[in-house]
């Protein structure tokens, strides 16, 4: 088990690694920054006093190393536009960014877990069908366009929710239906899929020689098995939501990380952009090491020998 | 005292399509070991399935009588049926590699039996299985019971899947090939185990081989199937010495006896393989491969009594 820990960790933290060279690399092949943040009507003379103050004149690599070693404590230096610390602005709006990928995750999970289960036992019938169906639909769905829909009906109709900001938990209802809509397809027919195959298999014959209650069955002896894909999708995309959430922070008017990434990138402003593709990159390999773990504890046979 | 397991005219289908099992009979008596002998595909496993209510979703199950302990089976619900299974009547099988769950360990696995049919505690649950697993001949049953079924060999395994059946102290079980997966020295081990305890436990024991060397070693009774029907059954003894089925002959033929076979006589096979029989089917499914068979092997055939508690279906006369 130990052996195994360390291995995840290793890995995790080379991905974290390459993932931040590539943030580095890739906001400098943008464009000249020092001509951006000096603006349109900057002279060459104004451009190179830009380019002297934010240290762009220095080599590539120093500028690299200097970064990663402040990256390291916390860091990210400050934001060209908001004149304030990235750090700061980054713990300010990732708690909207959280708690909204969580609730679609927590979400998708409540619908799609016992969908899954409902169409395996129900394999071939009408109701599976009518799973499979939902499932595709809302595979092929956009998600701004649900939210649309959503903010239509139950915002401006209805009145039961609010359509935008984050004052209350109830903002977070109908962006976190959203997002969970594109994990449901994928988690709820993995479901099937593994129960479906864990239920045909020789030790749920045992369970059954045994006389164990269905609940026991399905529950105990199947699910354990058939969850393990579902664990480690459903951390992808988790994942996904919080770096994702672009489209839903927008269409929702919600202030998070997503909402912040598509500012700076509209703005030039790099060490914010670099900084939430780090931040966003930490934590997606975190929870797929997470998920890793999970299926160790499943997965007996995962820990090795 | 009555019998312990009577299958009366069992039929078993598969979507209307293969008649897997076609008007079996066969009754396993208390403290009794009765083998079910034939080749792949002859309807033994379905048999033994159908008895436990554990066949696949779409096979269709029809009997005249199907009893355990004088108590009907065939009207029995689903949970009925479960208060029995693991209980009652207990069941091992083929593939000892895959039969237990590989999430839970082997103590998880064991108790919850005990747990489930007698309410007993853990701690009550975890002392027996301990008990069962060193009546196996398992060592070290501690060890064992906080391991999961990758960390045992297939040996072990099967061990453990014995132990299991036995939590609830059942009155019938029911062997699936049980060693055919072993190796050789470990399937002799597992035989002996299997007969000790059957003698020990007073167990009734319906054993599914095709193997017959473990039927000349630990039967009682012996049934005989092909495609799917009974086609003959005797005492051991009687089978092997007056074996009247010309199925039954071919299959002994297959098999080295000591004293019985010459040194340079070849070893004899029954050429070709089951059919697979569809619903309606008329005659000796046999015939095809049968050196007796004549025109009328596709009529009616009849069922004669050859002595006592023998039986064989046949044209030919008793």
């Amino acid at each position: 088990m130990l052996q195994f820990l360390l291995r995840r960790l290793t890995v995790a933290v080379l991905v974290a690694v390459t993932v931040m060279t590539l943030a580095f690399v890739l906001t400098r092949l943008s464009g000249d920054l020092a001509i951006s943040i000096a603006g349109p009507n900057a002279t060459q003379a104004d451009v190179e006093v830009v380019r002297k103050a934010y240290g762009l004149d220095r080599p590539m690599v120093t500028q690299f190393l200097d970064w990663v070693g402040r990256a390291l404590t916390g860091d990210f230096g400050d934001s060209y536009f908001f004149k304030a610390p990235v750090s700061s602005l980054i713990a300010e709006r990732m708690p909207v960014t959280l708690t909204l990928g969580l609730t679609g995750l927590v979400i998708a999970l409540v619908v799609s877990l016992p969908l899954g289960i409902l169409a395996a036992v129900r394999e071939n019938t009408a109701l599976d069908r009518v799973v499979q169906l939902v499932a595709l639909i809302g595979q092929a769905m956009p998600s701004f366009w649900l939210g649309l829909l959503l903010m239509i009906t139950f915002g401006l109709q209805l009145g039961w929710l609010p359509i935008s900001g984050t004052g209350s938990w109830q903002n977070y209802v109908m962006p976190g239906i959203v997002l969970a809509f594109s994990a449901i397809p994928a988690l709820t027919r993995l479901t099937r899929a593994g129960m479906i195959q864990s239920m045909g298999s020789d030790y749920i014959r045992t369970a059954r020689a045994k006389g164990l209650s269905r609940a026991s069955i399905l529950l105990k002896h199947a699910l354990r098995n058939a969850a393990i894909p579902v664990v480690a999708i459903a951390a992808v995309q988790l994942g996904f939501m919080l770096g994702g959430s672009i489209v839903i922070e927008q269409v929702f008017a919600l202030h998070g990380v997503g909402f912040l990434a598509w500012e700076s990138i509209g703005k030039n402003d790099f060490p914010v952009v670099q900084a939430v593709v780090l931040v966003l990159a930490v934590i997606y390999v975190a929870l797929t090491t997470l998920a890793d773990l999970m299926n160790a504890v499943l997965d007996p046979r995962l820990r090795g020998p | 005292m009555s019998t312990l397991l009577e299958v009366d005219r069992l039929e078993v289908s598969f979507g209307g399509r293969t008649a897997a099992v076609r008007g079996a009979s066969l009754a396993v008596e208390r403290g009794e070991t009765h083998c079910l002998v034939g080749e792949s595909g002859c309807g033994k496993s379905v048999t033994a399935l159908a008895v436990m209510n554990l066949l696949a979703r779409g096979a269709r199950r029809q009997a005249e009588r199907l009893a355990f302990e004088g108590q009907d089976l065939l009207g029995l619900s689903d949970s009925g049926m479960a208060r029995l299974r693991g209980n009652r009547m207990a069941m091992i099988f083929q593939e000892p590699m895959t039969s237990l769950n590989p999430a839970y360990t082997v103590g998880s696995q064991m108790t919850e039996v005990l747990r489930r049919h007698r309410g007993a505690s853990q701690r009550i649950a975890t002392d027996r299985a301990a008990d069962l697993l060193a009546r196996v001949g398992i060592t070290a049953p501690g060890l064992r019971l906080g391991q999961f079924p990758h960390q045992l060999s297939g040996g072990l395994r099967q061990r453990v899947m014995i132990a299991m059946a036995l939590m609830c102290e059942p009155r019938l079980l029911i062997a699936d090939e049980p060693t055919t997966a072993l190796d050789v020295t470990v399937q002799a081990q597992i035989l002996r185990l299997l007969a000790q305890l059957q003698r020990d436990l007073g167990l009734g024991m319906l054993l599914i081989t095709h193997d017959l060397g473990i039927v000349a070693r630990v039967a009682h009774r012996v049934s005989v199937m092909y495609a799917g029907e009974v086609v003959e059954s005797a005492a051991t003894a009687e089978l092997f010495a007056r074996p009247r089925h010309p199925y039954t002959q071919g299959l002994l033929r297959c098999v080295p006896v000591p004293g019985r076979i010459r040194r340079d006589e070849p070893l004899g096979s029954i050429p070709g393989t089951v059919p697979r029989v569809m619903p309606g089917f008329e005659g000796c499914a046999f015939r095809e491969r049968c050196d007796f068979a004549d025109e009328t092997c596709s009529g009616t055939i009849p069922r004669h009594a050859a002595g006592p508690a023998h039986e064989f279906l046949c044209r030919l006369p008793a």
